[in-house]
């Protein structure tokens, strides 16, 4: 009988709070489906890693040695499936659009500096702002290789805010835009890209940013390599299996794995509060530093661009991009900017692997 | 941990700027590399 209650007293008041943030993060993937492919795997973890005397932590911990922690496995291969999720054309038919994914990574360096400001060793800093890529694999590869203290936080901020796309861009829209500008139409000029451009743009985009920041090669190595295998036209049984079987079978592991360092007298600290501050923070900067570089360039430009897609930058593929469309369905119901959205949205992801690879650049 | 850390924040603020400036130009020269893969002909197109 002692057993039973002997267990139950080794309960801490941490370890509830724990239990209570994995409930959050599982009602929200289920009732509000916010991510669910990670945050439900991510919640139930977290209760896993805080049972008192967790036998399942041993395990879990494991595949973070060899997932996370060995070469970063996990978020490169689950790059692979991505890229072979998306569909550059949108950005090749204008690509121009990829300026907007460069302006909306300027979060990642204000946040850097706000983490700085705020005490944070640089390392740690530089980890903590590049939760502002809006990309969990980029977040989790960069803040692994710095050997940042906050791989946790910084993995649940990355993800979370990703899921609250929805939510967080568009007050930060509205505020940055007039009523006139966002009513801006813009006309989608469907051109026709060849299939030896969408072969050769992945195998051009590694070896250029290889060449610029080799750190950051096995982040737009992998992304583009699952391009290339969409791209091609001879592999689509591994483009599929890539989009869906290899991504799928990843992010539950990733998911369960990132729980482990989620541990009760680990995670609830003010740091983590801080950074969970910071990480919206970068959020919204990214979004004003995409719309803002869309309202200069309509001082110069004949054909006006509706500055709402801007903030499409933000790589969190595809909500931001629907945010931008809705909102500007909102404004005018024939007002369809989702092709010039997605375009600039798939730019954003390509940016925000530059920005990771300039941070570890910097950093090492 | 400290807080107001402005010895941290000068440090930092230099990379700011190398960063932004770092994308843009990255950015700058794949904008480039596109429009010059767009502007070779298409053989099937021909």
């Amino acid at each position: 009988m002692e057993v039973l209650y002997e267990t139950l007293l080794d309960v801490t008041w941490s370890q509830v709070a724990m239990w209570a943030i994995g409930g959050l993060l599982i009602y929200l993937a289920i009732a509000k489906e916010m991510e669910p492919t990670l945050l439900l795997p991510m919640g139930f973890g977290a209760i896993l890693v805080n049972l008192p005397h967790s036998g399942a932590a041993g395990v879990i911990e494991h595949l973070f040695d060899i997932g996370i922690n060995g070469h970063e496995l996990f978020p490169l291969i689950l790059f692979i499936g991505i890229g072979a999720m998306i569909d550059f054309e949108p950005l090749l038919t204008n690509p121009k659009l990829m300026f907007f994914g460069a302006a909306a990574q300027f979060g990642i360096f204000f946040t850097l500096c706000a983490a700085s400001l705020l005490g944070f060793e640089i390392n740690d800093a530089a980890s903590i702002a590049i939760i502002g890529a809006a990309d969990g694999p980029t977040s989790i590869f960069v803040a692994q290789v710095l050997e940042s203290n906050y791989l946790a936080p910084i993995m649940v901020a990355a993800y979370s805010y990703m899921a609250l796309v929805p939510i967080v861009q568009p007050p930060i829209i509205k505020l940055c835009t007039t009523k006139k500008e966002r009513k801006i139409k813009m006309t989608y000029k469907g051109k026709t890209v060849s299939k030896r451009t969408k072969i050769l743009f992945p195998i051009i985009i590694t070896c250029i940013v290889g060449l610029v920041a080799p750190d950051a090669v096995a982040l737009i190595g992998f992304l583009m390599f699952g391009n290339l295998i969409r791209e091609c036209g001879v592999l689509n049984s591994l483009s599929e299996t890539a989009q869906k079987v290899l991504a799928n079978l990843i992010t539950i592991f990733l998911g369960i794995t990132i729980a482990s360092q989620m541990k009760a007298d680990e995670f609830i600290n003010k740091e983590t509060f801080i950074i969970i501050i910071l990480g919206l923070v970068a959020f919204v900067v990214d979004t004003f530093g995409g719309v803002m570089l869309a309202k200069i360039m309509n001082l110069f430009l004949k054909e006006k661009i509706n500055p709402m897609i801007g903030a499409a930058g933000i790589s969190a593929f595809p909500m931001s991009a629907r945010v931008v469309h809705k909102l500007g369905l909102e404004e005018d119901n024939q007002n369809f900017l989702l092709m010039h959205s997605i375009g600039v949205n798939v730019s954003g992801q390509v940016a925000s692997v530059i920005a990771g690879g300039l941070i570890l650049a910097f950093f090492r | 941990m400290d807080i107001f850390n402005v010895q941290f924040l000068l440090d930092s603020l230099p990379y700011m700027g190398k960063g932004m400036l770092g994308i843009f130009v990255v950015t700058a020269v794949i904008v480039t590399v596109v429009n010059a893969l767009n502007s070779i002909p298409d053989k099937k197109n021909k």
